[in-house]
């Protein structure tokens, strides 16, 4: 496992922040932009990154981010480019944690072995799978750790004592809080979480815990703070600046600025 | 099918994650409940397992309570008119050595075999306290089982239906809004089945609480693809029974159409264990299988992970899912139910295409021969048995699953056979 995560998380507890992690779909809206959009990202103060490969049928996502994976797919991305994309950003940048967001099917295509492997040589931290829950997980860890690969895993607001525990001891790298139910989507706010929840998971020894789905404020990630998380994620409300300026090359100075603008209010929000 | 050891949730505690059974062989669905052999699983989003679960207990718990056993069977019978005739061809056939029965699920209340298990379903989301209905529909068939049984239990109901499909079955869409349902049009992908599958898991994702996600085949996660057959099941059931009466013998084939799957397992899990009994589904080949517009999942696909299940899905090599093409609706979806990849890995059952202008003669034939207006669906399983009967040297008795019944693909069909010719 790389210590990214761990040394992340224990900086930024040593300086009294919380972590922002923007979310952004590997390939959109071309191989090139996005690469520019992550060092954009990185250079305005994001933590961590949280990056999507863009799949077919992406159940668990609302319409901005399907329309992002769109947009890469039209593009000609495939799994192997966007983890090319990856391995060009870690050679700059090799500290800042990085997770995958995938689909199971990406995983499985060419075989769950062999993906772990290739992620891990791009420099990914941590793999999670969007459809495949801790009941399925088994198969999923064992790859992702001979890999050298921190299998991410959900809690769900709706979820029990017992789940809690089980995501906690299953869970490595970071643990995802859902800020809500439902698909991704910047247009439904998070809901705060319980405090309690976040402090259980702890107790039974979780990784850090960040919060995703819903976050597109600065109200929303000091919120996810104040109720003892460690960060928190923002996928569509980075991804609609994007979709707000692709297929205008014109327009790509003006969504970097604005890309900057957003991480750094975001990171602001964290110092608490 | 599940095997009662995986069964059991409390296999899945962490501590196993470091036994020893993973250092053999590692398999995708290893320890995963609702297998078919390697294939089926819950491959979902964390959020909607609890409610999979739920709904799992529920059915374990309903199929053995004889009052709901009761009521469903009292309105299959008198809401729904099963049970269905077992109709023997009597010009079809003529100069071959076959004998072909017909299921008649095309005369079952709604149009097609969908209304069976959408009552039980319907019995089941009512038991657990549900007050909404979602689903999602290709033909239309299940949208308008659906919005049926909405009428009837006085439920909310909404269908997701791709908006290439609202045009090729607007019968069916008016019918659902008659009914009080609301369609909603997907524009996403291929604006399909599959994409409707999609809309309604994500709908499901936020509703769990207060919705049953009525899902329309035995596609999908656990528990869909048992409690979907166990209540079709009364298809094969009354089909086995007939037969004997009528020939005193069972048939030597039983061929139903697969799109996910339903109206096929229905006919087929009655038969699974009487080996001299031929099993033979019937794929959308489209234009060809030589081609890419078809959705012969089993023949050309491979397995991978799609609406929570591991099964035959067609994919490009990324494991992007391909757009199908049929000429039917209600077959045009890249997935199919896990069990049938476990029959077709096993060999208990045969997975054959049939092109879109093969299922459009049959459509014909069965119109002129016997009087019968099949679904364009139900004349894909008709046409391959018609071949089996071509070639049939010695006398046979074929048994094909007629799922549902053409009104609805009238409009569709004109252009390709020019109406009423003489
Ligand atoms: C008449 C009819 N037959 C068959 C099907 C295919 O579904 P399944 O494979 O689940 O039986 C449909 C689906 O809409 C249908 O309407």
């Amino acid at each position: 496992m790389s210590q990214r995560y761990e040394k992340t998380f224990a900086d930024l507890k040593k300086k009294g922040e919380g972590a922002f992690i923007p979310f952004v779909m590997l390939g959109d809206p071309d191989t090139r932009e996005s690469e520019a959009i992550i060092e954009t990202l990185i250079e305005s103060g994001a933590d961590a990154l949280e990056l999507g490969i863009p799949f077919s049928d992406p159940v668990a996502d609302g319409p901005v981010i399907q329309t992002s994976a769109n947009r890469a797919l039209e593009k000609g991305a495939t799994p192997d480019g966007c983890l090319d994309i990856l391995a060009r950003i870690r050679k700059k940048y090799e500290d800042i944690p990085a997770g995958l967001l995938v689909y199971a099917n990406l995983v499985v295509g060419k075989g769950a072995e062999s993906f772990y492997k290739r992620a891990a040589e791009a420099g990914v931290d941590s793999v999670l799978v969007a459809d495949v829950p801790t009941l399925m997980a088994p198969p999923f860890v064992r790859y992702a750790q001979n890999a050298g690969i921190d299998p991410v895993f959900i809690v769900p607001p709706n979820a029990s004592d017992e789940k809690l525990r089980e995501v906690a001891a299953l869970t490595k790298g970071y643990t995802y809080f859902l800020g809500r139910a439902g698909v991704t989507g910047a247009d439904q706010e998070m809901k705060v979480p319980l405090s309690s929840k976040i402090a259980l998971l702890k107790e039974a020894g979780a990784p850090p815990v960040v919060v995703g789905f819903g976050i597109s404020r600065p109200e929303h990630v000091r919120a996810s703070l104040k109720a003892g998380a460690d960060g928190a994620i923002s996928g569509s409300a980075t991804v609609a600046i994007i979709a707000a300026h692709a297929g205008d090359p014109g327009k790509m100075g003006k969504m970097h600025e604005e890309l900057a603008a957003f991480v750094k209010l975001m990171k602001s929000a964290t110092r608490i | 099918m599940c095997d009662s050891k995986m069964c059991d949730s409390k296999m899945f505690n962490s501590e196993m994650f470091n036994s020893e059974m993973f250092d053999s062989d590692v398999k995708i669905t290893q320890g995963a409940l609702g297998r078919f052999g390697e294939f089926g699983g819950m491959f979902v989003p964390e959020i909607l397992v609890p409610t999979l679960l739920a709904l799992d207990k529920a059915f374990e718990e309903a199929r053995g309570d004889p009052a709901f056993v009761a009521e469903f069977e009292g309105l299959l019978k008198e809401y729904a008119g099963r049970e269905t005739p077992l109709y023997r061809c009597r010009n079809l056939t003529s100069g071959t050595k076959a004998t072909i029965y017909l299921k008649r699920e095309d005369l079952l209340h709604g149009g097609a075999h969908k209304t069976n298990q959408v009552i039980g379903q319907a019995l089941l989301a009512r038991r657990m306290g549900k007050t909404r209905l979602i689903a999602e529909t290709g033909a239309g068939q299940h949208g308008v089982a659906t919005a049926l049984a909405g009428a009837l239990f006085k439920m909310e109901t909404r269908v997701y239906m791709g908006s290439k499909d609202m045009e090729r079955q607007a019968p069916n869409v008016f019918r659902m809004r008659l009914m009080g349902t609301e369609v909603v049009p997907v524009e996403t992908g291929s604006r399909g089945l599959k994409d409707a599958i999609n809309e309604a898991l994500r709908d499901w994702a936020a509703s769990y609480e207060n919705t049953h996600y009525l899902l329309g085949t035995v596609a999908g996660p656990h528990p869909f693809p048992t409690i979907v057959r166990e209540f079709q099941r009364v298809i094969g059931r009354e089909a086995k029974r007939q037969i004997l009466e009528a020939e005193g013998r069972l048939p030597d084939a039983v061929f139903a159409c697969v799109g996910g799957g339903s109206n096929a397992m229905g006919i087929f899990a009655d038969f699974i264990d009487e080996p001299a009994v031929k099993l033979i589904g019937v794929e959308p080949a489209g234009h060809g299988l030589h081609t890419e517009k078809h959705g012969a999942t089993i023949e050309k696909g491979r397995p991978g992970i799609l609406h929570g299940s591991y099964s035959y899905v067609l994919q490009d090599e990324n494991g992007q899912i391909r757009e199908s093409h049929s000429i039917s609706a209600g077959l045009d979806y890249p997935g199919v139910g896990a069990q049938h990849s476990h029959l077709h890995s096993i060999g208990r059952a045969q997975y054959i295409g049939i092109t879109d202008q093969e299922a459009l003669d049959a459509f014909t034939r069965l119109s002129r021969e016997e009087g019968i207006i099949p679904a364009l669906e139900s004349s894909h399983a008709l046409a391959q048995a018609l071949k089996h009967a071509q070639d049939a040297a010695a006398p046979q008795i074929y048994i094909v699953n007629l799922s549902g019944r053409g009104d609805k693909d009238i409009e569709q069909v004109m252009p390709y056979i020019g109406g009423a010719r003489s």
